[in-house]
């Protein structure tokens, strides 16, 4: 039953989770076989969260070029995080569960599940490192509104990593009554495939907008990733399109694609940031969305196989690619797409597609500070 | 009579704190491998396994004390650790190099029965899990079984779970006749050891014993002989 992409993926979780990823897995095969949950999600996406985004020709930005933006940052909630965390809540309730538990890096994915929990009137729990809850200090702020608890992680690295275990410690002690509402493309089968599914919405919507624009498909499409759910949702749209270049940007602090190796970590297999004994090692990236040693194992299989380039941009980049598309737009993009923004204007090609994920509120402490 | 299994975090001093278990009384000893990100683990183990990390305790290092625990005990030892770092090893060179070692199979904790089926080793049970879960492990398991008494993380409880009894009863039904199962999990006094005897044909401590070991040999030897002698009387 267990998910495979290629040799990546899998279940490496304690015997406790195993019948909860079953349950899991069952549930949400009987999810996507049933009209009645297509239509509940779409009716959120629509009157909800506010899709379809808009797709934005960007004329200033990149100069010379046509570099189109999928307007994730316009999404409610200010992240494409929101179209997963619908997604999964509407599931959690078809599965009877009334608690949920998430970590959150940057907080956006935080945010996406304590709304959804308000929606909803779910129990919400968010896990978030001590470092990331200083450095993304309105998200927090955020949570406590929505009516979430947010605990704060102070050990390890202090980030999205350490955010996560504690999630998943938490789900093996509560999970006969809790739903894992996991934020990225991540995680034990069948969540890579699930939070995929979830977020391909953002490449159907961006392939027909670009066609609808341009009379054609782009020549590359550009999305950064982290634990890669944009990224993934993006890339769907285009898999098929063989002549479409797919380029995926990681922070270079935290490049599990670019420099990492074959492991485990966080319930699958996949490309990671560890040691040649398999520790894990600490990621750094200024935007603590990126700030993570690993990948979705979907990631690492288009890596393998060719489909998707991965290239890493700095913090200096990053940040100067910020701050150009708020002066050049009038749009404070998050600092995670804003890695994605940096590689796009230095591409050859003049039709491009990025995703931008997120809107920069939530990053200007971080920015002003530099 | 019961057996009590406990479990020490690989460290240079360990060989001599398992002299000092298995004078106490211990029958096995689980020596856990540390992981930088082990999913299982409540605070006790998580931090014993940041420290040894921090004194450079990688999976070289835990074979040559699994070695050197070897020459000074003469029961079972066990390694406890995470498919990660079986990941890295190789699982085939990781069960050649823990047998050359001294080692009696192993536990891997995020390793369902269902994967790396080759891999001989100690299946863990839990309550979570289903009937035909429970069947395969026991099926698939390597001398004994792990029954995970509670849905949770390594660490003392208060009280004893009141799921265990369950679970042990509906797994005597499911597995092999005689197939021994040692129940770990929330056990820390020795009240706890002899409330899971009653069910278990024997009991798993770890965290308690961590904490202990870090005061020394002689602080672990009385330790676990409070358990022995608790569980001698059940």
């Amino acid at each position: 039953m267990t998910t495979l992409f290629g040799d990546y993926g899998g279940r490496y979780v304690p015997e406790t989770l195993i019948p909860a990823l079953d349950e899991l897995e069952r549930g949400w095969r009987d999810a996507l076989a049933d009209d009645a949950f297509h239509a509940e999600l779409q009716h959120l996406l629509t009157t909800y969260a506010g899709r379809p985004t808009p797709l934005t020709l960007s004329e200033r930005f990149a100069p010379g070029k046509r570099v189109y933006l999928k307007r994730e940052d316009l999404l409610h909630t200010g992240a494409h995080k929101l179209n997963n965390a619908l997604g999964q809540a509407v599931l959690a309730r078809r599965l009877g569960k009334h608690r949920i538990v998430a970590e959150t890096g940057a907080g956006q994915h935080g945010v996406a599940a304590a709304t959804v929990c308000a929606r909803f009137g779910l129990e919400c729990v968010v896990y978030m490192g001590e470092e990331d809850m200083r450095r993304q200090k309105p998200n927090v702020e955020r949570m406590g509104l929505l009516g979430a608890e947010v605990r704060a992680v102070d050990f390890g690295t202090k980030t999205l990593k350490e955010a996560t275990s504690e999630a998943i410690r938490d789900w093996i002690t509560n999970v006969e009554t809790t739903h894992y509402l996991i934020g990225s493309c991540v995680g034990p089968a069948p969540y890579p495939e699930l939070v995929a599914e979830l977020q391909s919405v953002i490449g159907r919507e961006a392939r027909e907008q670009f066609l609808a624009a341009e009379g054609k498909l782009p020549q590359v499409v550009v999305a950064c990733v982290g634990g890669g759910s944009n990224a993934i949702g993006m890339f769907h749209g285009f898999l098929a399109d063989e002549d479409v270049r797919l380029i995926g940007v990681e922070a270079a602090g935290a490049a599990s694609l670019g420099t990492g190796r074959a492991g485990v970590l966080h319930g699958a297999r996949s490309s990671i940031l560890a040691d040649e004994d398999g520790q894990i090692a600490d990621a750094h990236s200024i935007s603590a969305g990126l700030d993570y040693p690993g990948v979705g194992p979907e990631h690492a299989y288009l890596r393998d196989i060719g489909r998707v380039e991965y290239v890493g941009a700095t913090d200096a980049e990053a940040l100067a690619a910020f701050r150009d598309l708020a002066r050049t737009e009038g749009i404070i993009p998050a600092l995670e797409p804003a890695h994605a923004l940096a590689r796009a204007r230095e591409l050859d090609d003049d039709l491009i597609l990025v995703c931008l994920s997120g809107r920069g509120d939530k990053d200007l402490a971080e920015v002003l500070a530099q | 009579m019961k057996k009590l299994v406990i479990y020490l975090m690989a460290e240079p001093e360990t060989p001599e704190l398992a002299r000092a278990a298995v004078d106490g009384g211990a029958d096995i000893v689980e020596l856990g491998f540390p992981f930088s990100d082990p999913l299982a683990e409540g605070p006790v183990i998580r931090q014993a396994s940041e420290r040894a990390l921090a004194r450079g305790m990688r999976t070289r290092a835990c074979l040559d004390v699994l070695a050197r625990t070897r020459e000074l005990v003469d029961v079972p030892i066990v390694p406890m650790t995470y498919a990660a770092i079986l990941e890295a090893y190789g699982y085939e060179r990781f069960a050649d190099d823990a047998a050359a070692a001294g080692a009696s199979s192993a536990i891997i904790v995020d390793l369902p029965v269902e994967v790396h089926p080759e891999l001989r080793r100690i299946q863990l049970i839990a309550p979570t899990s289903t009937d035909q879960r429970i069947r395969a492990a026991a099926a698939n398991t390597d001398g004994w079984l792990y029954v995970v008494s509670l849905t949770g993380t390594t660490g003392a409880r208060k009280e004893v779970s009141q799921r265990l009894g369950t679970l042990v009863e509906r797994t005597r039904e499911l597995a092999p006749a005689g197939l021994p199962l040692y129940a770990g999990f929330g056990v820390s006094t020795p009240e706890h050891a002899r409330a899971f005897a009653e069910v278990a044909d024997g009991v798993v401590v770890g965290s308690r014993a961590v904490q202990i070991a870090e005061e020394g040999p002689a602080a672990l030897r009385d330790y676990v002989a409070s358990l022995r002698g608790e569980l001698d009387r059940s």
